[in-house]
């Protein structure tokens, strides 16, 4: 039984905030505030930096606009240039549409395909899930987690920490494989 | 706080009743939870089953047979299949706007309706799909649309609207499908959440094991935002890609300038009135007038007058350039429209389109809502309408009177059209059963407690 860690449950996303910071400001690292829905301001208050998701799909976006206008180009200069009702073989306007078509459809590739890969999923086991109550939190319920990965992580300071912070519920989850 | 904040009045008007943030997943989730289906549902299950095996029935003879069972004809080689597809893309173009354009413009009310509207989309598209597949005959080297090396050295070309037009909507479908699933994955974490057995494994598996937490959310967000971003241009792309079939022509009556903002502007139109249509009979069936309520519906009403009146001007418009053009074939084209044989096709348009949307300057009209039902489906037909004006009405009579003719759709264009509503419908009606029809966490954000600071926001 590998020990996950510590997670305490908060009654509103203003406290959660408000948990967040006093979290952040006593040194954890490895911890995350779990909510029903994205919480304004919830990035600065974990001290988060901001995703770098964007770099991501700007590059897959540009891959789609070089690939469609490459396509292209390849077809009718190269591959087999064939004269259609006079229209020139590199007809690089009539490649506009195409080519943002492609580009838009790889950034959303980028995007989604991105985002689960940020974010580590699919992952079907968690140690949360072995949590009753922590499954309120897809509806009402508002958490926090610390990890035991943690530098700063002792057990009993964590659970007492939590519990001053306003925290209720705390429980100890591991990985029950 | 005795004074209501500007947040407070507003959720109250979108999310009536003493609403929290169990309630809304409880009247949410609770829909596609329900033990037994509702008796209204399985009547319009088994209605929209029997039109799909209409559909299907009448697309296997259409295969075996060949386009010849159409009204098809020379000139008007283009008939009800081509009218029917840009019908269904444009009605597409709603949900996208809704979902994406509306989003950009932190317009929180339309998360009550924008997986409704996404959900449509994805069906529409589809419907919309099958007519392009169709139309050209040998259904079986429909593959040859795709830029596929293959041994007889064979390319799609890159240069024909029509290619760009596959190109634009097959990106607009994928695009769709990934934003609505993308949308849907902590919604199937809370259906999971609250499931057993089987369901739980189903639901589970979908929703990628989410566990909302910030670090998961932060990626989310930004993922969720790019998507609403490119899908902007993208949707504006595709009815202007569409347009572009006819305006790349040198018919007269075709051959302007003016069609791809009218075509956006249009399938804008229609999508909502098909978006209205859909709510209301949904919120009526399942009770959730308190979420999706008559403040949406005004809106949405709000959006149609607007969009009403742009292709209002675009008709108008298209009249002026083709007198002031001074090209005779251009005037006899929209003379024809009004004047000719199938003037009461333009005249439909005219009343549907221009007409009817003018009652919603006035309040009473968007907040009455048999007005707004009958009124969606007028602006439906309206549209269906414009389409069969731009395609059969153009193509009937073009330059040379002697190659004129008049154009008679038979049983098939009929059946065909009218299945693709079993399509929709059955899709639509499985989405109704077991997914939610609101995206549950959207939802939540329009109460004021939702926002962390939302106790001091006098600022």
């Amino acid at each position: 039984m590998n020990k996950f860690g510590v997670i305490a449950r908060f009654d509103s996303p203003e406290s959660l905030v408000h948990a967040a910071e006093k979290v952040r400001n006593e040194g954890f690292t490895k911890f995350d505030c779990h909510s029903p829905f994205p919480i304004h301001g919830m990035d600065d208050a974990m001290g988060l930096e901001r995703s770098k998701l964007g770099y991501l799909i700007g590059a897959m976006g540009l891959t789609g606009a070089l690939f469609g206008f490459g396509l292209q180009t390849w077809i009718h200069s190269i591959e087999y240039p064939m004269n259609i009702s006079g229209k020139p073989y590199f007809a690089y306007p009539a490649y506009a549409i195409i080519t943002f078509e492609l580009m838009v459809l790889f950034s959303a590739f980028g995007a989604v395909f991105g985002m689960m890969f940020f974010n580590r999923i699919p992952r079907f086991h968690h140690p949360v899930f072995y949590s009753e109550k922590f499954s309120d939190v897809s509806s009402d319920a508002f958490y926090i987690s610390i990890e035991v990965d943690d530098p700063k992580y002792d057990e009993n300071n964590v659970i007492d920490f939590l519990r001053n912070i306003g925290g209720t519920e705390i429980e100890v989850l591991s990985d029950e494989n | 706080m005795s004074v209501k904040s500007k947040a407070e009045i507003r959720a109250e008007k979108l999310l009536p009743g003493n609403q929290d943030f169990t309630s809304i997943t409880e009247d949410i989730a609770g829909v596609p939870e329900q033990k037994k289906t509702p008796i209204q549902w399985w009547l319009l299950f088994g209605f929209s089953l029997s039109l799909l095996a209409i559909f299907v029935g009448s697309l296997g003879f259409l295969i075996w047979e060949g386009t010849g069972v159409w009204g098809i004809n020379n000139p008007v080689f283009w008939g009800w299949a081509i009218i029917n597809f840009v019908w269904w893309v444009g009605i597409g173009h709603a949900g996208t706007l809704i979902s994406a354009i509306l989003h950009l413009f932190r317009q929180n009310w339309r998360n009550a309706i924008n997986r409704f509207a996404e959900t449509m989309t994805l069906f529409a598209v589809i419907c919309a799909l099958v007519f392009p597949g169709i139309h050209v005959g040998r259904i079986w080297v429909a593959y040859w649309f795709l830029p596929l090396p293959n041994q007889m050295g064979m390319w799609p070309n890159m240069r024909s609207p029509l290619i760009w037009d596959f190109f634009a909507v097959f990106t607009y479908f994928t695009v769709s499908l990934l934003f609505w699933y993308t949308g849907l994955i902590p919604d199937l974490a809370t259906l999971r959440d609250r499931a057993k057995g089987l369901k739980k494994k189903v639901y589970g598996f979908f929703a990628l094991g989410w566990r909302g937490g910030n670090r998961q959310w932060q990626h989310y967000e930004l993922a969720y935002l790019v998507l609403a971003g490119i899908s902007t241009p993208l949707v504006l792309s595709v009815h202007s890609v569409v347009s572009s079939d006819f305006a790349t022509s040198v018919i007269p009556g075709w051959h302007t300038t003016i069609f791809p903002p009218y075509f956006v502007a249009g399938a804008i139109y229609s999508g909502f009135g098909m978006v209205m249509t859909l709510s209301i009979i949904a919120r009526k069936v399942y009770n959730l007038g308190h979420i999706i309520t008559v403040e949406h519906l005004d809106k949405m009403a709000q959006i149609m007058l607007l969009t009403g009146c742009m292709v209002g001007y675009a008709y108008s418009m298209e009249f002026f350039v083709a007198w002031y053009s001074g090209n005779p074939y251009e005037s006899f084209a929209f003379v024809n429209r009004a004047l000719g044989p199938y003037w009461w096709g333009y005249w439909a348009m005219i009343f549907c389109n221009v007409v009817v949307p003018q009652f919603f300057w006035f309040e009473k009209y968007r907040r009455h809502i048999p007005f707004l039902f009958i009124t969606s489906i007028l602006v439906n037909i309206g549209m269906w309408f414009e389409r069969f004006v731009i395609v059969v009405i153009t193509l009937h009579r073009d330059f040379m009177p002697g190659a004129w003719a008049m154009y008679n759709p038979t049983i098939f264009d009929v059946s065909i059209y009218i299945g693709t509503f079993g399509l929709f419908f059955t899709g639509f009606l499985l989405f109704l059963r077991f997914l939610p029809m609101v995206s549950i966490a959207e939802a939540k954000l329009v109460l004021p407690e939702s926002n962390p600071h939302h106790g001091h926001d006098h600022e």
